[in-house]
């Protein structure tokens, strides 16, 4: 694995294509039908954010991705091994401290004790974790814990990193630190990012693309380029540009949602 | 009895709320020292203890209810008594500890089993179930029938009293780890083995100290139920009490029934502190 940074390469139609879905659908057995037609494409250096009303198959779109689940119908197909998966709660074990958190998916890869301690502080490091890795999850605040899962998944050096809104439960100000946090190791690593998140200004301020679904069955019913350049300049947020591209998803949004 | 009470959420002191850590204290040693009230009701029982015993003299009867001091007396200090009730301990004490290690390793085992399949648990639990229903007065003759009246039968008797909750708090830990730390593991890859390993059975430690907790009190009233039941063999705590009582020796009896309260009370206890001591750093056992 190497967490060294790599310098910024803009996504262009040369970069590797990491996740491509062509004509996806999801039909369950109860018969609900999530996922309708999603042609989605996603290449390294790429950060893609779904918005969506609730229950139109945002998550079932990343389990799709991750191999939890296999679409019903059309490709999905995802170019890498190295997945990093984001739970929408951080999802650590309580019985293991920060540090054993961290080592667990390259314990799971059967990797040597020095190995995975070397990526554990490597990764504890990156998310700005240092000094507390003998807490337990219960001794952290949210914000830390979610932190402590980012660090797990990049043990793994993703490819395609996936999070299922992994800042929902957060307040504003620590999702606004995290968000910044996670820009800049998508700068620093330039993985491809596929993000799923209810808000809007989150979704503009960290994505290279914003895709709009639809309710159920979930569809995509627009996208959007984020014209801003990374790596990104937290005051952006504020700017007239800024606002008027939010209120055109939210726009795309609500019209999706009829 | 020291119930641990002083102990501040350490969650609350890490993410920097402090003024909650100590209120929090606060309340705690609040209810903690309230241990004079339980101490008040004990005196009262004492009390009452006396006042029944006069009764029972009064009318002549006192030997079928001795005073409380005499029962102290030949609890601790009468010589004929105490050679009796304390090897009675011991052997009452090893017929409870391997019932309770059977107990532990079969309920383990037989969850651990139960868990790799939907329909091995439907197919199996009932009969775990049954288990917990049994009139053990009713199966005794057989057990004894099977396993000798001794100390075999009497271990057998502890494990059928001891085994459910052990089967059944184990089954519950190990379907705790919820869906998203499964799915953690079914990313990497994991195997049932290295998952039952590494996730199922951490989660369940909590689970499986409650049920070893409450199996080893019913250990307990496995090893005096059985000894009577069964009758053969070194002579526990249910035979001394069943002679004492027969022999109309009221302080040796009542003293017999205070020892082996008293021990089930201390087994309780020392079972719930080792769970304490195995999980209590990540989860609040009580
Ligand atoms: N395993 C399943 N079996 C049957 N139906 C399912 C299953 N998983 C999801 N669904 C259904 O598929 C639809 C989409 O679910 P999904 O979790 O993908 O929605 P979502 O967009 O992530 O919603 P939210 O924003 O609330 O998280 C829902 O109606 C849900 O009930
Ligand atoms: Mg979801």
């Amino acid at each position: 694995m190497t967490l060294t940074a790599s310098p910024p390469t803009s996504a262009g139609v040369g970069a590797a294509t990491l996740l491509d879905f062509s004509d996806v659908a999801m039909r369950f057995d109860t018969g609900t039908v999530a996922l309708e037609g999603v042609d989605l494409t996603v290449r390294r250096g790429e950060f893609v954010t779904v918005v969506g009303p609730s229950g139109c198959g945002k998550s079932t779109l990343l389990r799709i991705a991750s191999g939890l689940e296999t679409a019903t119908a059309g490709t999905a197909s995802v170019s890498t091994k190295r997945i990093g998966y984001v739970f929408q709660d951080a999802t650590l074990l309580p019985w293991r401290t920060v540090q054993r958190n961290v080592e667990l998916l390259a314990e799971l890869h059967g990797e040597s004790s020095d190995e995975r301690r070397r990526k554990a502080a490597a990764a504890i490091e990156l998310v700005g974790l240092t000094g507390f890795e003998k807490n337990l999850p219960k001794q952290l605040s949210g914000g830390m814990r979610m932190r402590t899962s980012l660090a797990r998944s990049l043990t793994l050096d993703p490819e395609l990193f996936l999070f299922d809104e992994p800042f929902g439960a957060l307040d504003e100000i620590t999702r606004e630190r995290l968000n910044d946090e996670l820009l800049r190791l998508f700068t620093e690593q330039q993985f491809a990012g596929l993000f799923i998140t209810h808000s809007v200004s989150e979704a503009v301020y960290l994505s290279t693309k914003v895709v709009v679904m639809s309710g159920r069955p979930g569809r995509i019913v627009k996208a959007f380029d984020v014209p801003f350049p990374m790596p990104r300049d937290p005051d952006i947020r504020y700017s007239a540009e800024f606002a008027d591209l939010v209120g055109e998803v939210s726009h795309a949004l609500r019209e999706g949602h009829r | 009895m020291v119930i641990n009470v002083t102990v501040l959420d350490p969650a609350a002191e890490a993410s920097g709320e402090k003024g909650t850590a100590r209120a929090r204290g606060r309340r705690f040693r609040v209810t903690g020292s309230t241990w004079w009230q339980p101490a008040l009701v004990f005196v009262a029982l004492v009390g009452l203890g006396y006042g029944i015993a006069g009764v029972f003299a009064l009318q002549g009867r006192g030997f079928l209810w001795p005073y409380p001091h005499e029962v102290l007396y030949a609890a601790v200090a009468e010589p004929a008594a105490v050679v009796q009730i304390y090897p009675a301990l011991l052997n009452s004490a090893l017929v409870a500890l391997t019932g309770l290690a059977c107990a532990v390793v079969l309920g383990i085992g037989a969850a651990t089993v139960m868990v790799q399949a939907r329909w091995i648990e439907r197919s199996f639990f009932p009969y775990a179930v049954i288990l917990q229903c049994l009139p053990i007065l009713a199966v005794a003759p057989l057990i004894g029938t099977i396993f000798g009246y001794n100390f075999a039968g009497k271990v057998v008797v502890t494990l059928l009293i001891s085994l459910f909750p052990m089967i059944a708090n184990t089954l519950f830990g190990l379907q705790a780890a919820d869906r998203a730390q499964r799915e953690l593991f079914q990313l990497q890859g994991a195997s049932r083995l290295t998952t039952l390993v590494k996730l199922q059975f951490p989660a369940a430690m909590p689970s499986i100290f409650v049920g070893l907790r409450n199996a080893a009190g019913l250990s307990v009233i496995g090893a005096i139920v059985g000894d009577q039941l069964l009758g053969q063999g070194s002579p526990g705590l249910g035979t001394a009490i069943t002679v004492f009582a027969s022999r109309t020796q009221g302080p040796e009896a009542f003293a017999s029934i205070l020892i082996a309260s008293l021990f089930g009370i201390a087994v309780f206890l020392v079972f719930g502190l080792l769970g304490r001591l195995a999980v209590g750093k990540w989860f609040d056992l009580g």
